[in-house]
């Protein structure tokens, strides 16, 4: 058995990443190299940063099994109430963060529950939520825009770190990188499981050490790496980490596998979809706040239909509405890939109801590709 | 000299790892009824579903001829089209819908796109009346009819796209025996009309009264058939099982220790009322194989499921584990009180499709491989590896996904499943059903070792050879009650006293 064991990576996600960087590709030939600059890279990051962390609580959803139609009008009510909170409450900032990202969490308790505990589907649900959380950010706003934000939100938003921050942040990454590729070898050296040879393994470490410098010396050369993009990192670390490493995230793979046989195999299947429910909502509470500090400023539209192109991302990246399939860091891949679209064409000009209809197309397609690919394996 | 109605040559078709059909040739006759026999995984159905066009031309080799001409079906539709109809174990009707809308679904009477509802009307009070269906009217919604009522609308149905041969699988399988009998009484009538039949059972009683010619399957192969009147049911028995029991079933040991589980007086109604087990008790002592049969609907499955903690509906009745009372309220629960179950329904609750064959068999007891929040992977490989060895799982990888694995690959990885704790009560519902033979007698030969390591087996099975062959003791049920207790240990009980019980016709005589 040992001697099957091949270098592993999971194909979707890899080819997720070839179809973004051809993206890139033609779109630096179409703009003539403005694709490319350090400006618009640092700005195509952060642009893909709002719908990423709304990628990453959905696609957990989506691996269940279930969907959150209610995440657009989550990020519109939550960015409100931080705007509410700092702007007419006068309130410190940390803690008015705090009680939003609460906030976040609750709602998804709401969307949760029903799901979980009253057995209503959760497209019913969170269409539900999509019109109440909406109602309510009308209500309490009165209809009107709130701001501007205090200054700590500015930074949240737009904010660049130093230079010499960045270079520690590499630095630290990179460590990082090198001590859990050394660990995991070890570990497997212990249970005498094949490893790569020594040679590949530093290859390897080597590769992603020189792809980290890369990208911070780019962001560097513009204006330092955005603090969006870095919150988004720590998350995407925190979530790819649970949904691969642990129990809780097995479940999640499970429930959307089999939920019957995933009951028989003694998991909680209720408790489990509650608690996924309420990290979407509190990573919607995040985009909400992100929102809201980019804008400085909170209106009744935020965040409108912003659960579309959430999922869209998260199909692009290979999750599958059937549930049981789909990777953390596929849906951010998906997102960034919407954001180059977006941002490419917008720099060669093209008209807005162009980009929407080509952003619909490639959504098809990407499926289309995946299920076309999956049908010819089967029938060979 | 009769006319050869419908002909296969040589069909062989094949599954991953499997081959359902191997060469299949066979004839039958024009206005016959021609009995299918053979054990569940024979290759019946495969067969049934090679003639009907669910399996299209190409997915298969060999030829299918309809009087002497060479047929491909393509789909269903084509099959249809040359006069076949199969009336499936689970009926296709439409329960919203009402008897007229089901007789013609897909065949409406129409004019111009407008449906005649007269007409249908008409037409399918002609059908009820031929199928002895008074009192039930065309408007009467399917729902409301009894499960021997539908089956006979579903003939109706069949037979109104103009049929010529009517393949019915087990159609007998859920019927009470007045209903049994109408339908017998319908088939000879349909015959005298024209109509040929391709009737599959294992009922062999039924077979005998109403076939005319008996063709026999085993391990996918054709093995023979003739006039029912040239064969006795013992022949067909043998050509059916093709092998003494003593081959199949491995040896073992008597050897009971102390009671490990004891059910009292276990009464369950469902949330509609209705009793679906009534005055249930028997223990079980480690290292015992407990088999329970009884027909469909006799109530197997919930002791099962009840035992598991995961059936809904109230519960009356004491449940002891190790003298001790015990509360199943879940399955989380039932695991770690260490009662394990292999569901009957491999899809459906046994493997969780798009993970490995690892994922699925490290699910249930995750939490062994816990390290803080973490899943130690390396651990989680030594020890399914470990298993997989144990059970002769064939599999590409510990990463292949578990639907590419054949169904006994399957089974055996399910099994592993529930071995990674070793449970102290093993309940296994239906444990070969759908896997070719060599896998079932590795799982059987599994099953005794389990057993000589002191676990307690309840073995719930339909098929009698495996409830004879293995079993200490037999509980026989019949509608929600345990009707008789049968003592196996020489394993010399007949198949005809279990099943006189698990009929429910004759307890007081």
């Amino acid at each position: 058995m040992a001697d099957t064991k091949k270098i592993k990576f999971d194909l979707r996600t890899y080819m997720m990443i070839i179809a973004l960087v051809s993206i890139w590709i033609i779109f630096s030939f179409t703009t003539g190299g403005d694709f490319l600059t350090a400006r618009n890279i640092s700005n195509l990051f952060r642009q893909s940063v709002f719908t990423s962390m709304l990628a990453i609580g959905m696609v957990m959803v989506i691996i269940m099994g279930h969907i959150d139609l209610s995440v657009g009008s989550l990020v519109g009510l939550t960015g409100g109430v931080v705007a509410i909170l700092d702007v007419w409450q006068g309130m410190n900032p940390i803690m008015s963060i705090g009680i939003t990202l609460l906030l976040g969490l609750i709602l998804g308790l709401w969307n949760g529950w029903w799901t979980a505990y009253g057995n209503v589907p959760s497209f019913i649900v969170t269409l539900g939520g999509l019109l109440i959380f909406r109602g309510v950010l009308v209500g309490i706003t009165g209809g009107t825009t709130i701001g501007p934000m205090s200054d700590l939100f500015y930074y949240f938003g737009k904010g660049y770190l130093s230079d010499t921050i960045g270079i520690i942040f590499a630095v630290l990454v990179g460590l990082a990188i090198i001590i859990i590729q050394l660990k995991s070898r070890r570990d497997k050296l212990k249970y005498d499981f094949e490893v790569l040879p020594l040679k590949f393994e530093i290859l390897k470490i080597v590769v992603s050490v020189a792809l980290l410098v890369t990208f911070i010396l780019i962001f560097n050369a513009y204006r330092g790496i955005p603090i969006p993009l870095m919150v988004l990192t720590v998350f995407l670390a925190i979530f790819t980490f649970i949904t691969n490493k642990t129990t809780f995230g097995r479940y999640i793979y499970a429930i959307g596998g089999n939920s019957d046989a995933a009951k028989l195999s003694g998991i909680d299947i209720k408790k489990i979809t509650l608690t996924v429910f309420m990290l979407n909502g509190l990573m919607a509470a995040i985009g909400g706040i992100f929102l809201t500090s980019r804008l400085s400023a909170a209106s009744v539209a935020a965040g409108n239909s912003a659960e579309l192109d959430a999922i869209a991302s998260c199909v692009i990246g290979g999750a599958s509405l059937a549930g049981g399939i789909g990777k953390v860091g596929g849906a951010v891949v998906g997102a960034i890939v919407m954001a180059s679209l977006d941002n490419g064409m917008s720099l060669m000009n093209v008209e807005n109801f162009w980009q929407s209809i080509i952003k619909g197309l490639i959504l098809i397609l990407a499926v289309w590709v995946d299920i076309y690919t999956k049908n010819k394996k089967s029938a060979a | 000299m009769e006319e050869v109605l419908l002909e296969t040559k040589d069909i062989i078709k094949d599954f991953p790892g499997v081959r359902a059909l191997d060469k299949v040739s066979f004839q039958v006759k024009s206005n016959q009824i021609h009995a299918l026999c053979g054990e569940n995984g024979a290759g019946k159905s495969t067969l049934i579903k090679v003639l009907s066009g669910v399996y299209p031309n190409g997915s298969y080799e060999g030829q299918i001829f309809i009087e002497g001409e060479e047929k491909k079906f393509e789909n269903i539709h084509q099959a249809e089209e040359n006069g076949i109809a199969v009336i499936h174990q689970e009926l296709t009707l439409f329960e919203e819908m009402n008897v007229a809308e089901n007789i013609f679904m897909g065949n409406e009477i129409s004019h111009n796109g407008y449906i005649d509802w007269n007409e249908m009307y008409d037409q399918t009070n002609k059908w009820l009346k031929k199928m002895k269906l008074e009192g039930v009217k065309p408007t009467t919604k399917v729902g409301e009819l009894g499960v021997g009522k539908q089956q006979l609308i579903e003939i109706a149905k069949a037979l109104a796209k103009n049929s010529r041969l009517l393949i019915l699988d087990e159609p007998t399988a859920s019927l009470t025996d007045n209903e049994v009998e109408l339908l017998m009484k319908i088939l000879s009538d349909l015959k005298n009309e024209g109509v040929t039949c391709i009737y599959i059972s294992h009922k062999l009683n039924e077979v005998f009264e109403i076939a005319d010619y008996i063709s026999v399957l085993r391990d996918g192969e054709y093995i023979g058939g003739d006039l029912k009147d040239n064969l006795n049911e013992r022949e067909v028995v043998k050509m059916m099982v093709g092998r003494s029991i003593e081959q199949m079933f491995p040896d073992r040991k008597y050897k009971a220790g102390k009671e490990i589980l004891k059910v009292d007086s276990l009464d369950l109604k469902n949330y509609e009322g209705e009793q679906i087990l009534e005055n249930i008790s028997f223990e079980l002592a480690e290292g015992e194989i407990l088999g329970i049969f009884g027909l469909i609907g006799a109530g197997r499955t919930e002791i099962a499921n009840t035992l598991f903690g995961y059936l809904p509906g109230s519960k009356k009745g004491d449940i002891y584990l190790d003298q001790e009372k015990v509360d199943i309220k879940s399955p989380k629960e039932a695991l770690h009180k260490g009662i394990a179950l292999i569901s009957e329904d491999r899809k459906r609750f046994g493997i969780i499709p798009p993970m490995s064959v690892k994922e699925n068999i490290s699910i249930s007891f995750l939490d062994k491989f816990k390290n803080l929040l973490v899943v130690d992977e390396n651990k989680e490989i030594a020890n399914v590896t470990e298993l997989v060895e144990q059970l002769n799982v064939k599999t590409a990888s510990l990463n292949t996904k578990i639907v590419n694995l054949s169904g006994g690959n399957q089974q055996k990885a399910i099994l592993a499943k529930n071995l990674v704790e070793t449970p102290r009560v093993l309940i296994m519902d239906e444990p070969t059903r759908g896997i070719d033979v060599g896998a079932k007698q590795e799982i059987y030969e599994l099953m005794n070792k389990f057993a000589e390591d002191k676990m307690g087996i309840i073995m719930i099975s339909s098929e009698l050879p495996e409830i004879l062959g293995m079993s200490d003791r037999i509980l026989v049920m019949h509608e929600g009650k345990i009707t008789k207790e049968f003592d196996n240990r020489n394993k010399d009980i007949s198949q005809e006293d279990i099943m006189v019980y698990a009929t429910g016709g004759k307890i007081d005589g």
